[in-house]
């Protein structure tokens, strides 16, 4: 993985950056040892790393503000980071560059019931929010699978999903407002608490940009009245043609679940070994899928369910009787990623979307892959929207085997391409994806949206790198007309 | 307001609309016109009608996604979906009748195009989302006259900033939608309307929010005061606020029920069922009390808990999305109307009646509109003067 040259003169200057940040931020609020630097040196995709100049932990949107005014002064490069749970490297440090770490911004600011809405500080945890307002009966509805952990900033820079949102949406679709930090050290507020705001949706475009326009210092999410019921069944099928085809069976019918989760047989058995959930280990496709709402529409739909996954041949059917059982249901899935961690040394973690309907063509292309590269892959899907997330095994230990895992892992992203799909589903780009962006987009489509970074970020400071194969100065973009999506920056540097 | 006799495109691919974009004169740009008195733009020199890009590409019920070109109607792509037992999720609202859309020269019809670039969404909007949330990808010309596309055609995609966004709500001012992709979803197979009588708007506010923090999934949650439930349609004697449930048959009884129940302190809940339910909800989506009302009319966003206050005394107001969208009908000046949504944390948008349509932005935020809009259209093609600030 290249990334942008780093500048020699800005690492030379790293005793005056640290001077300067601590005067902005005093005591124990900037990072430039060696040692203390090292827990920042990656996040969630741990395969890249690297030492950053140093790191700044702000507590207040006034040195937010301040400190992204003076590196842009200085023309010094930050990567603004929440948890450091990313799996696509958007917080992965530049050796030239400043981690803006919002970890101490970790206040619940105001819980709205009679609007609906929680107002909270980036630094918050996903689960938080929810543990918050549980008491009341609500809940905040995307749960990615690092919820416990994954902080609520990173979530709007990442625009993250989750198992619920095939029926409650990703973070977008529950977000009301956010107060950003431009580079320049200027503070907006986009949306507020009502549905919509006036003006271009800017909080839509700042939503899953990946920490490239701005730096999230608040943000206003809708909750949710928790279902009165929630039930869970599981589904285990002789083939995953069978399992795809149940999944289709279900929407036809007219049934969106709160969450409609695949697991292949490799990732049937290591959850399982894992953490012992009840999974039949021998079946090819485990389908996981929960309905929830009043009582009277569980047991109606989960009747349903059961009917159409009889009708598909379904060998397994199990339907949660309470709470821990559902629970326990989810456990295995929710646990798969390190699950797998636990059966091969270093594993890698995918995430395209297909249409659903290429499932079974897919599937059996990655093992094919798999057979050609040499590595094992267990697949866990978000069977309803056609989310995949191939988990790549490879041992870093052993020479050529990241190289050949992230080859693999490319081909499968082609793959989801090729047959309709997208890149990412709810991981990011990143720097893991950022040189397949071609694959989806020509340079017409990628100028695009470089030039919305660049209403935000003209000098290109924020999170440079990420998202984006080549970095375009702004005037370029600008000036030059792509004609029919040819390359047109043929002396630009590529990394 | 371009001059109609003037000269009119009418595209019939990308490409044609990317040639008319790049010979460089100010362009009005419209779908059925529906909504063209909105923001009325100046200062074109042609306009560009999409009614000739009205096919639909794909639809793949079983993906939840739908694929079609900007100028088909909403009326042929509701019949469409609803041939698939699916629907438009946003319930998008036509507007066509209120506005007095001219039939005449461009159909008088909406279109998907024009709904999603006006980001208006229905009654159900409160629980499943705008149409800003179902614009899942596109392909466009920019006002640099360049064709573009983002997002995609699958449910679930982050890849690339997230332009979608950005396009509905735009107004045309960004760019010209040459195709889009929605995501659609299984229709109800059923509806009831739970209606109470009499209530105030502080009362009935209250009562529509304490059905919304109740786990009933209501799907519309409006409200009438007395003197327009009175106006036609609906004629009623009292003030009605109403609360929707859809679903399957036996989740929709039993949350009935519980709702009824919920809601006892604000009187005995009549019901509507089935066909009178969806007339209703269509009268209140197409904010028919306000048809023949001569006052100017406001939409006014506000947090919903706030919506009672708008235009109290000022004005007849009708109320949807559980009190965040106030129509009001009001002679009361342009600035006070704006000040009390700013007050209320929303804003406002002259719907029908002379001066700017759209609120003005301020500070830093109309300083990044404006290169967000420079990012897309740096000359000013596209609906020039719509927005104050594009």
């Amino acid at each position: 993985m290249k990334m942008p040259a780093p500048d020699p003169a800005l690492i030379a200057r790293q005793g005056e950056i640290v001077r300067a940040l601590r005067r902005i931020v005093p005591g124990e609020g900037v990072i430039g040892d060696r040692d203390g630097l090292i827990p920042f040196q990656s996040d969630g995709l741990s395969a890249y790393r690297q030492q950053p100049l140093a790191v700044v932990l702000p507590e207040t949107v006034e040195q937010v503000s301040a400190v992204l005014a003076w590196c842009q002064a200085n023309g010094v490069k930050v990567v603004p980071r929440g948890a450091g749970t990313s799996l696509s490297g958007g917080a992965l440090p530049l050796a030239d560059g400043v981690i803006l770490g919002m970890a101490r911004f970790n206040r619940i600011l105001e819980i709205d019931l009679a609007n609906r809405c929680a107002v909270v500080q980036p630094g918050v945890t996903n689960l938080a929010i929810t543990g918050a307002v549980e008491a009341d009966g609500f809940y905040y509805a995307p749960d990615p699978s690092s919820q416990i952990a994954c902080t609520i900033g990173g979530n709007v820079a990442e625009n993250s999903g989750g198992v619920h949102c095939l029926k409650y949406g990703l973070t977008t679709n529950n977000l009301l407002g956010c107060e950003i930090v431009l580079m320049s050290g200027e503070v907006v507020r986009l949306g507020g608490k009502g549905f919509d705001a006036a003006g271009y949706d800017l909080l839509g475009v700042v939503t899953g940009s990946e920490g490239l326009l701005g730096v999230v210092t608040e943000v206003t999410v809708r909750l949710l009245a928790r279902p009165e019921t929630a039930r869970a069944m599981l589904l285990g099928f002789a083939s995953v043609e069978a399992a795809g085809a149940c999944v289709g069976d279900v929407i036809a019918a007219g049934v969106i679940p709160a969450g409609m989760e695949m697991m292949d047989n490799p990732a049937i058995r290591a959850a399982e070994a894992f953490v012992g959930a009840g999974y039949p280990v021998d079946c090819a496709a485990l389908l996981i899928v929960e309905l929830d709402g009043p009582e009277a529409e569980c047991a109606e739909l989960s009747a349903q369910v059961e009917g159409l996954a009889r009708a598909r041949g379904a060998t397994t059917i199990r339907v949660s009787s309470n709470d821990a059982e559902r629970l326990t249901f989810w456990a295995g899935r929710k646990a798969a990623f390190p699950a797998v961690g636990r059966i091969s040394p270093d594993y890698y973690c995918m995430d395209g979307t297909i249409p659903r309907r290429e499932l079974p063509h897919v599937l059996t292309r990655i093992s094919e892959m798999a057979a050609q590269y040499g590595l094992g892959v267990a697949n866990v899907f978000h069977a309803g929207d056609g989310n995949l997330h191939p988990l790549i095994l490879y041992d870093a230990d052993q020479p050529g085997q990241l190289e050949a895992a992230e080859a693999f892992g490319a081909d499968i992203l082609k793959l989801c391409v090729a047959v309709g799909g997208v890149l990412t589903g709810e991981h990011g780009v990143g720097v893991e994806k950022r040189d397949l962006m071609g694959e989806m987009f020509n340079e017409t489509d990628l100028a695009c949206q470089q030039r919305v970074k660049c209403a935000f970020d003209p000098d290109l400071l924020l999170n440079p790198g990420k998202v984006f194969p080549r970095l375009h100065r702004c005037a370029e973009l600008g000036r030059v007309h792509v004609h029919r999506g040819a390359v047109a920056f043929p002396d630009l540097p590529r990394f | 307001m371009l001059d109609l006799a003037a000269r009119i495109e009418t595209p019939k691919s990308a490409a044609e609309v990317a040639e008319i974009v790049a010979s460089g004169r100010p362009l009005e740009v419209v779908g059925g016109a529906t909504k063209r008195t909105i923001g009325a733009v100046r200062g074109a020199e042609a306009l560009v009608s999409l009614a000739g890009l009205a096919r639909v590409i794909d639809y793949a019920p079983e993906e939840l996604v739908l694929t079609a070109q900007p100028g088909v109607t909403l009326a042929t792509l509701e019949k469409l979906v609803a041939s698939q037992g699916q629907m438009l999720p946003f319930e998008p609202p036509h507007l066509g009748k209120l506005l007095g859309a001219p039939a005449k020269l461009f159909g008088g019809k909406a279109t998907l195009g024009g709904t999603l670039a006006a980001n208006l969404s229905g009654p159900r909007r409160i629980r499943a989302g705008a149409a800003r949330d179902h614009l899942l990808g596109f392909e466009a010309v920019t006002g640099r006259g360049e064709l573009v596309k983002a997002g995609g055609r699958v449910v679930k995609n982050v890849t690339g900033y997230d332009l979608s966004k950005l396009m509905a709500g735009s107004w045309g001012t960004l760019a010209v939608m040459t195709e889009v992709t929605i995501k659609v979803l299984p229709a109800p197979r059923c509806e009831t309307t739970l209606m109470l009588f009499g209530l105030d708007d502080a009362r009935a506010g209250r009562a529509m929010a304490q059905a919304m923090n109740a786990p009933m999934e209501v799907s519309g949650a409006a409200h009438l005061p007395q003197a327009v439930a009175a106006s036609a349609p609906l004629k009623a004697e009292m003030a009605v606020t109403a609360l929707r449930l859809e679903g399957f048959e036996a989740s929709v009884a039993a949350r009935g029920e519980a709702l009824s129940g919920l809601l006892r302190e604000f009187g005995r809940a009549e019901r509507l069922e089935g066909e009178l339910s969806a007339g209703f909800w269509a009268q209140v989506r197409e904010v028919e009390a306000f048809r023949k009302d001569p006052r100017p009319l406001w939409r006014v966003s506000v947090p919903p808990a706030s919506g009672w206050r708008v235009g109290a005394g000022s004005g007849s107001t009708l109320h949807d999305w559980a009190g965040g969208l106030v129509w009001l009908a009001t002679e009361a000046p342009a600035a006070a109307v704006r000040a009390e949504a700013r007050a209320l944390g929303g804003h406002a948008t002259l719907y029908r009646g002379e001066g700017p349509a759209f609120e003005p932005l301020a500070g830093t935020l109309a300083a990044l509109t404006a290169r967000v809009k420079a990012a897309f259209d740096p000359d000013g093609r596209l609906n020039p003067g719509r927005f104050a600030e594009a």
